[in-house]
């Protein structure tokens, strides 16, 4: 994308006041997509968004600027930008010598994108509209989705980092309404993995929209969802944001480091149910948060959070990492080449215990199963998270009974941590999702085997 | 300036080949973000962007192309694409570029020459003044971040169908993030506030009162407690309303009707809401945050009333919605910037006011709860169901006076029922950064679901 000594000129040039670090991250990413609604493929797009951004670090002070002129003076003019907010009043000349790192690519991809036709990828959207609206007549519309992008990275850095990495990602989803008497009702479904156009070789995508449509329809007899704290059963390779808004936000040393976490001055201390070991891994093949090297060039690592329920350590990115004079994790992520990077979890997930899931709901007298969840949000000072519930049951007398109607579900993250008291031994991944902080949004995976909360609030309006 | 943007523009559409209608939407843009921590500069961006998103329209199938760039060749490039793209569409007979209504465009003074040579080091002096003052109200408050941000945009809009357009607009704000801690060991506890204030100018800033406002939000949390679950009335602050009204609006969205995800798609005409509440989407008002001259296709903004003293009206289409329904545009294209295509949705919402105090309206309330926040609006609403339940905090009310803080619970019920339990709109209008104006709302018979 752009020749290293253009690099090694242009960081060289950036730290000439007195700045201690420079980077440059460049990215060239082409995307397509299509959407199906109403029967009909709409609108197939696609796009391309090239630039570079520019980092200067002078002690706690960060300057940054982005470009989309990947000349060398284009990213000189961002550079001297940058250099503006982040300078000492030095005037000296620096000599910059980047070494190529050797590549990391986690996945193997076998049909980039671009060698698929346009019209393959329309043709799944057409299967899941029709796969939807056989399940039943109270299907009355369905909408689909297809996305995939192809995303070079190039970083480079003052201190001699010079490593790259190609990111594939394709994304299907299938979202179904089903009306009945008493009123509307929604049925989601997505599959999204850092590979190519194979993964339709392996997963049937007339089962998910089968899934979506059957969701939908059987909410129209659901009843509103209970209020109170109640136990609280959720299905594995779907509750992983629970601990995604429980701990995993609060173990990003942002936070950390300006004391707004409930974790900090936390490590070593049990701060879990000793069933819980939780772990935030990059390099998981396939998964949405996989990445070769992080947004910062570091390579991408397994690093354990909390083992048998004591906190290990933290996620930290290049700034956090030489303010707290610890190494980096591979967690400096950022959402494009227009964006500061920050400390940001990558594919986080709780492994398994000792418990068969079928037991875990046997041993309920009552409360809530979550078949389903949806999105979730975390206070980190406070604790508090909320996360929502698209497929749910209650569970009375040991087994799962009547579907409920969507709510949120409250905890507070170290009192929830602690009250996990049975965990199941089936793991499983769970959907991608788009995580959101300060304004950016970073892909991310999650997983979890069936897991009890012993207490939870449930979000509904019956007594 | 905007004339070179809708050269570009214009370029694009003079290629246009017969039988195809072409859109061009180009725009140009940049910000000034500053963060402040510890009375210094934690980062400070500058930057610029631009691009192109070209829409071509041809036997009723559409197909759209972007990049974030102007070069020339790029320019040519994206055209071409958007030619190949349009194929593998289903051909719609409602599929057409919107054409000038002839609606008369509401002139807004949308752009301030001194934001745009405002120095730098004067917004660096606000973020800091703002963390000072931020922190200086209670001892137990300290300051997450404290923030400067502005923008500027120009764009331009030409289509074969004779729209062309073009406008610029700058905007700034600050902001501040604050912690409020108390109590030691197991029993310490930290409860997070947030202010702000926007204007065309740094001059219509209130630091003061955005910097208050952070620090009793985080303060009054301070030992706050899990409330027993019961129904009760609330009184929603003006920033939740917004959010509300916010939820509202995708109800009354024309693509959702037209596809049949509104749950009031068959109302019109229907009482949906209490006597007196009147909900307006109104860009041509210059007091909103988002007033606007267009919408995200070129026709004129205009003011629409939605719901009139609890009777639905009318809902908001762009030009495609509207064709599909029989209806007319009513100005409401949005567009999220170059990289997509124009959808539906509300610009400029509010409730006509009431005329009572917030304290007036909580006085009335025996068992109730002033909500200050709400978390999770996102995932645990369903526009399409109705089903609303959220995480939420706030202050609980008995016989009319506001007592002890309450947290870690949710409040639901539904939107249908929600619109019905509405009891009286406050008139503490106040216009908030974002699509939605707020003002105390109290709603009837909510469940508050807690220990």
């Amino acid at each position: 994308m752009i020749d290293r000594d253009v690099l090694e000129r242009v960081l060289g040039g950036a730290v000439r006041t007195g700045a201690d670090f420079a980077e440059v991250y460049a990215e060239d990413k082409r995307s397509t997509s299509a959407a199906l609604d109403d029967g009909r493929v709409e609108q197939v797009s696609s796009g391309r968004d090239r630039g570079a951004g520019i980092r200067v670090v002078a002690g706690e002070t960060t300057g940054f600027a982005y470009t989309s002129d990947l000349s060398e003076a284009g990213l000189t003019r961002a550079a001297d930008a940058a250099a503006a907010a982040a300078a000492n009043g030095d005037d000296r000349t620096r000599t910059v010598a980047l070494t190529p790192s050797p590549a990391h690519r986690p996945n193997r991809i076998v049909h980039e994108p671009d060698s698929i036709d346009t019209a393959r990828k329309v043709e799944l959207l057409r299967r899941v509209d029709d796969a939807a609206r056989s399940v039943g007549a109270e299907i009355v519309q369905v909408s689909a989705g297809y996305g995939d992008s192809t995303k070079r990275v190039l970083v480079a850095n003052t201190d001699g980092v010079c490593a790259d990495d190609h990111i594939v990602r394709t994304l299907l989803r299938i979202s179904a309404v089903a009306a009945g008497d008493g009123g509307m009702q929604t049925g989601y479904k997505v599959l999204g993995h850092t590979v190519g156009f194979e993964i339709f070789d392996t997963v049937d995508v007339d089962d998910l929209a089968r899934d979506a449509a059957r969701q939908a329809i059987t909410k129209l007899s659901a009843r509103p969802a209970p209020s109170g704290s109640m136990p609280v059963v959720i299905r594995h390779g779907t509750g992983g944001v629970l601990f995604h808004e429980a701990c995993g936000h609060g173990l990003e040393a942002d936070h950390i480091q300006k004391a707004a976490s409930v974790y900090a001055g936390k490590v070593g201390q049990q701060v879990a149910s000793p069933l819980v070991t939780l772990v935030d891994d990059g390099t998981m093949p396939g998964e949405w948060g996989t990445l070769g090297i992080d947004d910062e060039g570091h390579v991408t690592q397994r690093n354990v959070l909390i083992e048998d329920g004591i906190l290990t350590d933290y996620m930290w990115d290049y700034l956090r990492s030489r303010k707290g004079d610890h190494p980096q994790s591979g967690n400096g992520r950022r959402q494009s080449y227009q964006h500061l990077p920050m400390v940001r979890m990558t594919n986080t997930f709780v492994l398994d215990g000792p418990d068969d899931p079928a037991d875990i709901v046997a041993a309920t007298p009552s409360g809530v199963y979550v078949a389903q969840l949806g999105g979730g949000s975390v206070n980190t000072a406070s604790g508090d998270f909320v996360f929502g519930m698209t497929e749910a049951y209650l569970i009375e007398n040991g087994e799962i009974t009547e579907p409920l109607r969507d709510g949120n579900l409250i905890g507070n993250g170290p009192q929830v941590l602690r009250d996990i008291d049975m965990l199941g031994n089936d793991f499983a991944m769970g959907s991608p999702g788009t995580c959101g902080k300060d304004g950016q949004g970073v892909p991310v995976g999650d997983g979890q085997p069936t897991l009890r909360v012993a207490a939870l609030t449930v979000g509904g309006t019956a007594a | 300036m905007s004339t070179a943007l809708l050269a570009i523009a214009d370029r694009v559409v003079e290629q246009a080949a017969p039988g195809e209608q072409v859109e061009a939407f180009v725009s140009r843009g940049g910000e000034t973000e500053i963060r402040v921590y510890g009375g210094e500069i934690e980062h400070f961006v500058s930057a610029e962007s631009e691009g192109i998103g070209i829409r071509v329209i041809r036997d009723g199938r559409t197909g759209f192309a972007y990049a974030g760039t102007l070069d020339e060749a790029a320019v040519s490039e994206v055209l071409e694409q958007a030619r190949v793209n349009l194929q593998f569409g289903t051909s719609d007979e409602f599929a057409a570029l919107a054409e000038p209504d002839g609606v008369a465009v509401t002139a807004q003074t949308l752009w301030n020459d001194e934001l745009a040579s405002f120095p730098t080091d004067r917004k660096i002096d606000l973020a800091k003044e703002l963390e000072r003052l931020g922190a200086s109200f209670d001892a137990r408050v300290r300051v997450d971040d404290a923030n400067y941000a502005d923008a500027h945009a120009e764009a331009a809009v030409a289509s074969t169908t004779g729209i062309r357009t073009a406008g610029r607009e700058n905007g700034c704000y600050v902001s501040l993030s604050t912690l409020a801690d108390d109590g030691d060991g197991d029993a310490a506890e930290t409860q997070t506030g947030f202010g702000f204030s926007v204007g065309r100018h740094p001059d219509e800033f209130d630091l003061e009162r955005a910097a208050k406002d952070a620090s009793d939000r985080a303060t009054r949390l301070l030992g706050a407690t899990k409330p027993t679950s019961r129904r009760l009335t609330v009184v929603f602050d003006p920033f939740v309303t917004a959010q509300f009204l916010g939820v509202i609006s995708s109800t009354l969205n024309g693509e959702a009707v037209v596809k049949g995800r509104s749950l009031f798609r068959d109302r019109l005409g229907d009482t949906v809401a209490a006597p007196g509440f009147t909900l307006v989407d109104d860009p041509t008002n210059p007091l909103a945050y988002t007033a606007t001259d267009v919408d995200g296709e070129g026709l004129a903004a205009r003011r629409n009333v939605l719901v009139d003293d609890g009777v639905l009206q009318r809902f908001v289409h762009n030009s495609y919605s509207a064709r599909r329904a029989g209806a007319a545009s009513t100005g409401n294209a949005v567009r999220g910037g170059f990289a997509g295509t124009p959808g539906v949705g509300c610009l400029a919402l509010s409730l006509v006011p009431g005329t009572r105090s917030q304290a007036e309206l909580v006085a009335d309330v025996d068992d109730g709860l002033l909500v200050q926040q709400v978390q999770g609006i996102h995932s645990g609403v369903n526009p399409i169901s109705g089903d609303f339940s959220t995480g939420a905090a706030g202050l609980l009310i008995s016989g009319g006076e506001v007592g002890a803080p309450v947290r870690e619970f949710t409040i639901a019920s539904t939107l249908q029922r929600m619109l019905l339990d509405v009891v009286e709109v406050g008139g503490d209008l106040e216009w908030l950064p974002m699509r939605s104006a707020g003002m105390s709302l109290v709603i009837r018979d909510v469940t508050m679901s807690g220990a």
